[in-house]
Formats: C-alpha cells, structure tokens, sequence
C-alpha cells in the first residue's frame, strides 16, 4: 500500500500536526507527500527530511491558485490513482480541499481519525466527542483526515526523500484568490504549543482577555478561549479552542473563567494536565481537572504571576 | 437570485448525547432535536441577503426521516420562502447528501448554496466541499464575510492562523463558520406563517440518487473518561504541584 499526504506547512516548514498525520500514514504502508503554496519549494526540501517520506511533489505556483481549493482538489483526485489512502492533519487547509478531492474520486471521506485499525477501519470521534465510532470504509481509495494530538509527530530531521515538481491540472475554476491576511504572533502555534491558557466568559471582556498575556509569556504558551469568548468577540475565532475550533492537547492546559461546555472539553480533554480556576464551584470543566481553584480569577491571576516568579 | 440552502435535523446543541448500551449508535429516541447551529447561520446570511434586496428566493433543503419537516418549518419561521424534504430513513452520509443537493441544484438553478461547515452529530464537515466538486463550482468554506456583487461573491474565510479572501463566480457554494452572523429567534407570527409556506416531499429515488452509506459503523463507545483531580486554596500550592507533582512547569 502507499499513502499520499498532503502537507500543510508556514513559511516553508512542515507544520508538527503534518509531521503526525506522516506517522498516521506510515502505519499504513509507503508514504509520498504533496506541498502547494506560498514557499513550497522550502516547504518541499522541509518535507524532504522528514524520515519515512520516499516521494515529495511539489507545486511551486506563484499565482495563488496553489491556494484554493478547487486546482489543488483536481490535482489530489489526478495523483489519487497510484495511491490507496489519501491522508492529511486535520487543518483548515485539508478541511476545505480533502473533501472536494474525495468527491472527484466518489469516495465518502473519514474525517479527524484518531486510531487505525487495519487499512480498511478506523475511529473518529462523534458528537463533539462525546462517542467514539468505529467505521468501516467499502470504499476502494481511502480519504482521511487525522486528528494530530492522537498520533506522535515524525522527526522534522533524518530523511532524505526526492522532490518533483509537479503543475497544477486545472485552472481556478471560477475562484480568484484575492488575500490572506495571517495574524502575527510571538507565541506558539496553538495546536502544538506545551502549555495552553485559554479564557473564557469568566474574562467578561476584551481589556481583560489581555490580563492573560503575561500569564502566557511566563509559561511560553499560546493563547486560547472558549467558545463563549469568541461569540462575545473578546478574540477572534483562530483562538477557539473546541470541537468547532482548534482540538489541543498540550502537557499543560489552564482555562480561566471557562465553564466547560462539552464543545470545549472535547478540543482540549486530551491534555495531559488540565487547571481549572472558576469561581463556580458546579462548573463541569472541574470534573476534567485534575487541579482546580474556585475563585475569583482576577484576584487568582496575579497570584500565579507573582508564585511563578517567585519560584523561578 | 436564488438561494438554497440545506438544513440538517440533529441532537440538540445543549444535550449530552448517550451512546446506546448495544454500542450501535447514539441514542435519539425521545431526544430533543434542532436544526444544526451552523445551519441556522446558513440560514440567517440567506435570509439577510434577501433583506439586502440581493436575494429574490431562499428554497431550504433537509434530507432525511419525516421528522426533518419541523427543522424545514423552522427555516421557513426564519424566512425561507419555501422548503423540499427529501425523505430517507438510510444514514446520511456527505456524499450521499451531495448528490441528492446536485441533483437538486441542476433542477431549482440557485446561484448560490449555503450550508452549515459542519453537522454536529457526525462532525464530518464535507457536504459543501462534496457538493462544490460534484457540480464543478467554486467554494468558499468556513465563511466570516459574504458580499455578493457584480454576478460574483466576495468572501472571507477563517483559515488557521487568519484569513483569507476568495472571490466567486457564481453559482457558487459556501460554507458558514461561527463568526459569519448570529441567527435570529423565529417570532411566533412567523412560526404561524411559516405553517402555510410550501413543503415539497420526494424522496432520493426519485432524484436518481442512491443513498447506501460507504462507511459501516462497526461500533460506538464512550471516550474514556477523565477523573476530577483536587481543588485546591491557593495559587501557591497550585503552582508547587504544577511543580513537583506534576512537573509540567
């Protein structure tokens, strides 16, 4: 069996959720790699080292149709024939383009699978996972997404594989790229960062959703929040953390004023250590959390701030 | 212009679904149901693109057991003009979904669709992007912004890290993520109108659609549980077993 895997990279390096979905796919059998965008050449040679790939096409458009969905879906459906499994991490990137391409290929994808059971069945987490469904695939090719924080990343160094330049089959068909606009941050990406301090509607508002900055910086940790402070617009939707956002599963997960809906547990209750501090004792994010504080976080905050300096 | 878009009758948001003890299933059986968050969203940017004046017909579209009625009802309590109920008891998988909404499509010309990004029962989010590549139209998934002018439609999408803008021809496919609008409460008076607006009913068959699903469930388990921890008096002691217990710090 060979497995292709369509890589989601930034500024040319292979992102960790990428390197998770290539152990994904070597449990399978050979794997080749797809990269397209911006900085896909650097993103090819990154792609190169990563041991275990055999093959790296690579599109090097600099048209911005390497961007959508449509062009790369084509291209996806016309390198599916050498291939049994077409996989990639579950990013925004494969969300939009992996289903297209398994339309192409009249095959019904299987979205966010956390483990493999054989070549043919594999379990995906239903209902914001609250369940967990086994599901079998008659379908002769598979199409997969894979839920990064299940699969250990393969090393970003050690490989040696070819890279091919390959040319996009289709035109945009219909769809002009127009701009991506990408938030700049100092701060770990999200999905991948060790430590995650999130808040919540306990933050009551944009100035103080800010309070969690120093926290952050203390630590090395990205910024997250519920789904509450996002509709309440204290941040922007990239910090979501949840079934319908970013799935994390840091060493480290601290949630500030979260209440602990089960969309938000099932983005974050994979985490190694979870910190609950709410001043709702009844709230259900403390039946996740192995520490918690009932409190006011605003008198907490600085408290953490002040012990974390004092122990070095 | 018209407008389709597709809803989805699923568990309520605000219910914890309980796996059926036999392990076949989830349990929806004297469950509250609702329409798909994300498909209300669909529904509302519909709506308010004919309040704009740009849309002159929004057709709502739900595919699946008789039941699917009260979720059309409601999109038409939100300002769908009229609804179609394709009637299947099978599981409805994407692709499946996709080709009844192709086939749908070919029939009612709507020059754009809008769905939800994502059903929250199975989680799968891919009958858009089915849908754009079974009828070879552009997509725009995960929509924050809609702007529809000069037979084209501008829009912003949330991609990780940021966003991005991608401009359309129509007929043209989107997909409605969180931050795209809030959708409004249905008034009553538009609840007892929405009673009289057209319900057209057929079933996949007569689309020419086959429905038998690619996946079979093998079985569904409860996640493993996690355990409450302790609660603790201060920060002091939180940040001492962070370190010492813990040693994540």
């Amino acid at each position: 069996m060979t497995v292709l895997v369509y890589l989601d990279h930034e500024g040319g390096v292979i992102r960790q959720a990428s390197r998770s979905a290539i152990t994904a796919a070597a449990k399978l059998g050979d794997v080749d790699v797809l990269v397209t965008g911006p900085d896909a050449a650097a993103a090819a040679k990154s792609a190169a080292a990563i041991p275990g790939v055999k093959k790296v096409f690579a599109v090097t458009d600099t048209t911005g149709n390497s961007e959508l969905a449509e062009p790369v879906a084509a291209l996806l459906a016309q390198l599916a024939g050498g291939y049994t499994h077409i996989l990639a991490a579950s990013s925004a990137t494969a969300k939009n383009v992996l289903p297209r391409a398994a339309a192409l290929l009249d095959v019904q994808p299987i979205p966010d699978i956390v483990a493999i059971n054989d070549a043919e069945t594999f379990v995906r987490p239903i209902y914001a996972g609250s369940a967990l469904a086994t599901v079998k695939s008659a379908d002769a090719k598979k199409v997969i997404t894979v839920r990064a924080s299940a699969f250990d990343p393969a090393p970003a160094e050690g490989g040696s594989a070819t890279i091919e330049e390959i040319a996009l089959p289709a035109g945009p068909g219909g769809s002009t790229f127009v701009a991506t606009e990408l938030s700049k941050s100092e701060r770990p990406e999200l999905e991948s960062a060790r430590v995650v301090v999130s808040g919540g509607n306990g933050m009551l508002n944009e100035e103080n959703f800010k309070l969690l900055e120093p926290l952050a910086d203390r630590l090395g940790a990205a910024i997250g929040a519920s789904r509450a402070a996002v509709d309440k617009g204290f941040v922007s939707n990239e910090y979501q953390v949840g079934q319908t956002g970013k799935i994390v599963a840091p060493e480290l997960y601290i949630a500030m004023g979260i209440s602990g809906q089960i969309q938000h547990l099932a983005g974050m209750k994979d985490s190694k250590v979870i910190v609950a501090i709410n001043k709702d004792p009844e709230a259900p994010i403390f039946q996740v959390a192995d520490y918690g504080i009932v409190g006011d976080l605003f008198t907490i905050l600085p408290q953490l701030e002040a012990e974390l300096d004092k122990a070095g | 212009m018209k407008v389709l878009v597709p809803v989805k009758r699923v568990i309520d948001y605000n219910i914890k679904p309980r796996v059926k003890a036999d392990g076949t299933g989830v349990e929806t059986a004297g469950v509250k149901m609702s329409m798909n968050p994300f498909d209300e969203i669909a529904v509302e940017e519909a709506v308010r693109l004919k309040e704009k004046g740009v849309v002159s017909e929004i057709i709502a579209v739900s595919i699946g057991e008789a039941k699917a009625q009260d979720t059309l009802r409601t999109a038409m309590a939100m300002g769908a003009d009229r609804s179609i109920l394709v009637e299947t008891d099978v599981v409805t998988e994407p692709l499946a979904v996709a080709k009844v909404l192709k086939a749908l499509v070919e029939k009612e010309k709507p020059e754009l669709i809008i769905l939800g990004k994502q059903a929250i029962d199975d989680d799968m989010n891919a009958t858009g992007q089915m849908l754009a590549g079974l009828l070879d139209r552009p997509q725009a998934t995960f929509a924050s912004k809609v702007e529809v002018a000069d037979g084209a439609v501008t829009v912003t999408r949330e991609i990780d890290g940021g966003s991005q803008t991608v401009k359309l021809a129509l007929p043209a496919i989107i997909t409605a993520d969180l931050r795209l609008n809030e959708p409004r409460y249905a008034s009553l008076p538009n609840i007892m109108k929405a009673r009289k607006k057209p319900m057209e009913k057929i079933t996949p068959a007569d689309l020419g659609v086959d429905m038998t699903p690619r996946l079979s469930v093998i079985s569904v388990s409860e996640p493993p549980e996690r355990k409450a921890g302790v609660k603790l008096d201060s920060a002091a002691e939180l940040v001492s077993r962070l370190r010492n217990e813990a040693k994540v710090i």
